[in-house]
């Protein structure tokens, strides 16, 4: 099925839709949260939203690939990921407040913009393309929203869920496009699961090293040659 | 219809003279200047109501080859509304009063006069100036002379400002002779329409006190007696507003580009958020209603903005509806600010003071003028059925069927336009809750406004004729429609005819209507039945202490209880103030609080600025010093070299004249 | 069937039952909001029925002004109650094209609740002791980053359906051409929002609150005994009851009748009675999951409200695409 403008008011149109809507929304959780736990609690919302997208197109489109990609995405992403960052956010105690420092407004706005940027970008695209404009405009923006994060975080922990709420938007994007081979999407989910893994020595490493997780005592060490 | 208003204006002139030689007449003198103000008030809405045909009159006098042209049309008589209807009231008001301006005023008037009827740039120039002149020595003429000289010179650097982008707009867009006739058949395009547009913005934009040069209004317009505020605020920022609406919608042609409307709708909507939040702030009633008057002119210049893209998207009734929206909007701002005002310069002769901090509890001592302030407060705050929520209905019912024109990125900016206003709404609410409320409820803070009394019966009926002049055409706004009407046709070739009437008024796109007039009568009927029902079954009512929450007494010298426990001016903001007040005007809180035993008052205190004054205004001030100094030097030249500079400046003039021959 | 005169008729009855309802529910809703917060937390809980107990007390109550309050405090609660009521007449309950439809517009009924809150602030002003103006100040606050978020639904609302007028809106949305729409679902978590800050309940204000510091709405009325604190309380429960009505109407107007066919009036009672049932415990239960947030944390959850009513503006253009 590929959905045009005149779909909308269809059900199994609408209901993506819906589910594209609550990941940004998430996204847009994500970037205000102030607590580590709440954090990884909205990423796993919005990992858990994806499982459900994909579970929704596998429907809508009949496809066992996406039904396979939908497990995947439940069991590492809604699963595994968070489980693993709790674990981590324990056994480095950074499970107490995390410093936000950008402040909620600024990075609403921000956000507000990002959104704005990516649906001025998607507009150009003819309607009726192969991804639909609002999909692509909702991946982009959960894309730029985890950049976002990604930047505007102080705490490597929060930096990593930025990463993986990017990944989210990609995934996205990926499900919406009928007939996106698995190939792929397994290749991506196992790339991220690299970087995961990558993501969780570093967090040790620095732990070890400065006693903290704020990104903030690795500037020393580019600084140190002075 | 022009004859009787240039003999008013003849009169004004003469009545002015007259004052300023025989001082002892001024209190018949200006109560003569008032029936002239109300007589031009009735030509007016007579030309209006019957749509006569625009008039036009040549005076061969004035410049060579042009004279002094004037015209009446739909717009001018539009404007002549507030005009009229301010200056009656003010000098109504101050007929008793001993001003030493007092002769300025209806000069000033006349000014305002003069730049509404004129048909040509120079006469249109004069009137502007006579406005602008009369105006800042009627600042100077006023209250404690340093306060006094600072905001008089703050006003006449912003005056000058604006008269030099304002010629600079005639002449970048029209040329340099002609009357409007001439230069309607020639509208500017390309970079002049765009230079003739930033130009104005500043000209005019400055003197309605639109963003970024509005930051001077708070200071100057509080400056003068209060019926001269009410007449600067009610008034004079209205003729500004008619110079940007005459040169944007009808000098410079029916057709500019989509965008020309954006800048005026964007600035409108920042001054209406800006003004609102400083309304807050100010502690000065006068500085409170001037910064409301910046929200207002920020809400009508949005409204106007939108009116322009819409035309120019060939939409003329949403066109037509945010136009009418403005002008309903000038005529409820004139009235209301006008009021409060002149009940403003009521409570300073009867408490001594403006300031918030030290008044309270008027209501006691001025029940009628608490009840006017409450109409003209509610109507400036939009809350329905005053004539305030009237005209900000149909601005928010324009702004949110807008969002179909244009490209993108103007689609995108309706909404965050509607968030702005809507903050500047809320704001506004605020800011009039809180004058009133510290003015004229709870408990007097000094002794001085303890002994305050009630304004003149005769006073006390010009107020509440205004604050019923606000519930009566807040209930049928439809009677102001009417009088916009022509000037709709004349600007954006459709009205509101069959949108309004007495019920509601209704928008065409959408089918949504103000019904004010019925929900009025539901509301009232609700309240009047309640209160029948206390009447038929009267409570038991008790007098007590206040409960206070079971505080302790006031002690025996306290006869009114501690009031500086009371709730303030600045405390009532204080929410506001660390959420808003911070990021819009670096808000500073300071508390000193004794430690237990210590014998020291606990002190409050809040700093804050306007950003605009210190970063905007100061360079421009700064520069006119400047200027000021160079001036100086010619002074100190000798004869013979000032001889020189004229003969010099003779030969320049003469060569350009030479060139410009040339050229041709 | 469809005559003009006898629509009208249908209209004004239908128009004198949505008093009757709005006169027995709105104290009864709130009573079983009551005592559903109370089982919840594990007390008996009063009546449903004490509410309006406590209505007749207030009545008969005798009045204690202070020395110094003036005419504005006696006539103040009676525009709160006055503007509260005919906000609450303008939001239909049960059935769509009532006499008062024509003029259910959602900028008005905003209004009306301005004009109410505007009235109960110069009541609390009045007398000029601090905790009035504490409950005023903090009004102001919460006002100015509610409104905006308010208007931004109004603006999606119109966008989606064309106009303003609830009647039509409710109408539009009742017939079901709309869909589900993302923008509808943004604007419904930014419009329940509000209606929490509007109502004074938790997370923002605590209505059952004993410490005064903490009062939002409740600052406001302390220095107010009997009727005219009847006057008060009475006009809280229409608010109380109009938000959810409108959040009903706007969200969820299943099941509401034409006020033109009087047959299907039963159904429309039926299913308004199970919207505002469901609305009153959803709210009492996520009252009991969340704890009051500090003042100065509420402007936060209003600007996240505010975004979200942004971004239900912003998905509307996308998903109608650009014209």
């Amino acid at each position: 099925m590929i959905p045009t403008p005149d779909s909308f008011g269809q059900f199994d149109y609408d209901m993506a839709h819906l589910l594209e809507g609550t990941v940004l929304l998430f996204s847009f959780a994500l970037l205000y949260q102030r607590r580590l736990y709440a954090v990884i609690q909205t990423y796993t919302a919005q990992a858990l939203t994806v499982a459900a997208a994909c579970f929704w197109q596998a429907h809508v489109q009949h496809s066992a690939d996406l039904f396979a990609t939908g497990i995947v995405t439940l069991l590492a992403k809604g699963i595994g990921f968070p489980w693993a960052l709790t674990r981590i956010a324990a056994r480095t105690h950074a499970a107490g407040s995390v410093e936000m420092s950008f402040g909620v407004f600024p990075s609403l706005a921000l956000g507000l913009f990002l959104a704005c940027l990516a649906l001025l970008v998607v507009m150009r695209i003819p309607a009726g393309a192969a991804l639909t404009r609002e999909t692509l405009a909702m991946s982009l923006s959960v894309l730029l929203l985890g950049l976002a994060m990604m930047t505007t975080r102080s705490s490597a922990i929060t930096q990593t869920i930025g990463f993986l709420s990017v990944e989210n938007g990609l995934s996205l994007a990926a499900i919406g496009v009928p007939g996106m081979p698995i190939v792929v999407e397994l290749s991506v989910a196992f790339l991220v699961m690299v970087a995961f893994i990558v993501f969780g020595i570093f967090f040790f490493r620095i732990r070890a090293q400065f006693d903290s997780l704020e990104l903030h005592h690795l500037d020393r060490i580019t600084e140190a040659p002075e | 219809m022009i004859y009787p208003l240039l003999a008013i204006f003849a009169a004004l002139l003469g009545v002015g003279v007259t004052e300023s030689f025989i001082p002892s007449l001024a209190s018949l003198l200006r109560t003569m200047t008032a029936a002239l103000c109300a007589m031009g008030l009735a030509i007016a809405v007579i030309f209006l109501l019957f749509r006569l045909t625009a008039a036009g009159l040549h005076l061969p006098f004035g410049p060579p080859g042009l004279g002094i042209n004037l015209a009446l049309d739909g717009l001018s008589a539009f404007f002549l509304l507030p005009v009229f209807l301010s200056g009656a009231a003010g000098l109504w008001a101050a007929r008793t009063e001993h001003l030493s301006g007092g002769p300025l005023i209806p000069v000033f008037i006349a000014g305002m006069v003069l730049s509404v009827l004129a048909a040509d740039g120079f006469t249109l120039f004069v009137g502007f100036e006579t406005m602008s002149t009369a105006s800042w020595l009627l600042v100077l003429s006023y209250g404690e002379p340093t306060a006094a000289v600072k905001a008089g010179r703050l006003y006449m650097t912003m005056a000058v400002v604006g008269a030099m982008a304002l010629l600079g707009a005639m002449a970048v867009g029209f040329g340099v002779g002609g009357d409007f006739t001439a230069w309607r058949a020639h509208p500017p395009h390309g970079a002049a329409a765009a230079g003739l547009l930033a130009l104005l913005l500043i000209g005019a934009g400055s003197k309605a006190g639109l963003p970024p040069l509005h930051g001077w209004l708070p200071i100057a317009h509080p400056a003068a007696p209060a019926p001269v505020s009410a007449m600067m605020s009610g008034a004079m920022t209205k003729v500004a507003l008619y110079v940007l609406i005459r040169f944007l919608f009808d000098l410079a042609g029916h057709n500019p580009p989509l965008w020309w409307g954006v800048p005026l709708l964007v600035l409108g909507a920042m001054g209406a958020l800006l003004g609102a939040a400083r309304a807050n702030f100010e502690t000065d009633i006068k500085s409170v209603l001037a910064s409301s008057t910046i929200e207002n002119i920020g809400i009508i210049a949005a409204s106007l903005g939108l009116s322009l893209i819409a035309r120019a998207a060939h939409l003329p009734s949403l066109a037509a509806m945010a136009l009418g929206a403005a002008l309903l909007h000038v005529l409820g701002h004139s009235i209301a600010k006008t009021l409060m005002f002149l009940v403003t310069g009521a409570v300073d002769h009867a408490a001594g003071t403006r300031r918030m901090d030290r008044l309270g509890g008027l209501v006691h001592m001025m029940p009628i003028t608490t009840l006017c302030a409450f109409c003209g407060a509610a109507s400036l705050a939009a809350l329905p059925p005053m004539i305030g929520f009237a005209s900000v209905w149909m601005v928010f019912q324009s702004l949110i069927t807008a969002p179909r024109l244009g490209s993108f990125v103007l689609q995108m900016l309706m909404p965050v336009m509607a968030l702005l206003l809507a903050c500047g709404g809320a704001l506004a609410l605020s800011a009039m809750l809180r004058l009133v409320g510290a003015t004229f409820l709870g408990r007097p803070r000094a002794v001085r406004t303890a002994g305050a009394h009630e304004t003149d019966f005769a006073t006390s009926l010009l107020f509440m004729g205004l604050a019923v002049l606000c519930l009566l055409l807040g209930l049928v706004p439809g009677v102001v429609l009417r009088l916009a009407n022509p000037t709709l046709t004349q600007l954006v070739g459709a009205d509101l005819t069959g949108q309004f009437g007495l019920l509601a008024i209704t928008t065409t796109t959408s089918g949504a209507s103000y019904t004010a007039l019925p929900v009025a009568i539901l509301l009232g009927a609700i309240l009047l039945g309640a209160i029948l029902i206390l009447r038929r079954h009267p409570a038991v009512v008790r007098r007590g202490r206040a409960w206070d929450c079971g505080y302790a007494a006031p002690p025996m010298f306290m006869p009114f209880g501690d009031t500086s426990t009371q709730y303030g001016a600045t405390s009532l903001t204080e929410p506001l103030g660390r959420s808003l007040g911070v990021p819009l005007f670096d808000w500073q809180m300071s508390t000193t609080i004794p430690e237990p035993g210590e014998i020291g008052p606990a002190r409050f205190g809040v700093v804050w600025y306007d950003p605009v004054l210190r970063f905007l205004h100061a360079p421009v001030l700064r520069t006119r010093d400047w200027l000021a100094d160079r001036a100086e030097l010619i002074q100190r030249l000798t004869i013979r070299r000032t001889l020189g500079m004229m003969v010099l400046a003779l030969v320049v003039l003469l060569m350009i004249v030479a060139l410009l021959e040339q050229s041709q | 069937m469809n005559s003009p005169i006898l629509i009208a008729l249908f209209g004004l009855i239908a128009l004198a039952l949505h008093v009757t309802v709005l006169a027995i529910g709105a104290p009864w809703l709130l009573g079983y909001s009551r005592c559903l917060q109370a089982r919840l937390q594990g007390r008996r809980g009063p009546p449903t029925l004490q509410v309006f107990r406590d209505l007749t007390r207030l009545w008969r109550k005798e009045s204690m002004l202070a020395e110094n309050a003036s005419s504005v405090s006696q006539i103040a609660p009676l525009v709160v109650f006055a503007a509260s009521a005919t906000a609450a007449l303008l939001v239909p309950s049960f059935a769509l094209g009532l006499s008062t439809g024509p003029a259910s517009d959602l900028i008005l009924i905003a209004g009306l609740f301005s004009l109410s809150r505007a009235a109960s602030a110069l009541a609390a002003m009045d007398v000029g002791n601090w905790f009035g103006g504490l409950g005023v100040s903090r009004e102001f606050l919460l006002a100015f980053f509610a409104e905006p978020v308010l208007l931004l639904v109004f603006f999606t609302l119109n966008l989606v359906a064309g106009s303003t007028n609830l009647d039509h809106i409710a109408e539009l949305l009742r017939t079901g051409v709309l869909g589900l729409r993302l923008s509808l679902g943004l604007a419904l978590a930014a419009m329940i929002t509000v209606a929490l800050t509007e109502m004074g309940r938790l997370p923002i204000g605590n209505p059952s609150t004993h410490l005064e510091v903490t009062m939002l709405h409740e600052a406001e009325t302390l220095e107010f005994s009997g009727r005219e604190l009847a006057f008060i309380e009475a006009a809280a429960m229409l608010r109380f009851f109009t938000w959810l009505a409108l959040l009903a109407a706007i969200f969820a107007p299943f099941g509401i009748a034409p006020a033109a066919s009087p047959f299907d009036w039963p159904l429309g009672l039926l299913s308004f009675g199970a919207k505002m049932l469901l609305l009153a415990t959803a709210l009492v239960f996520f009252e009991a999951g969340v704890a009051r947030m500090r003042i100065f944390r509420v402007p936060e959850l209003l600007g996240i409200a505010l975004m979200l009513s942004m971004l239900a503006v912003l998905f509307l253009f996308v998903s109608e695409g650009y014209t």
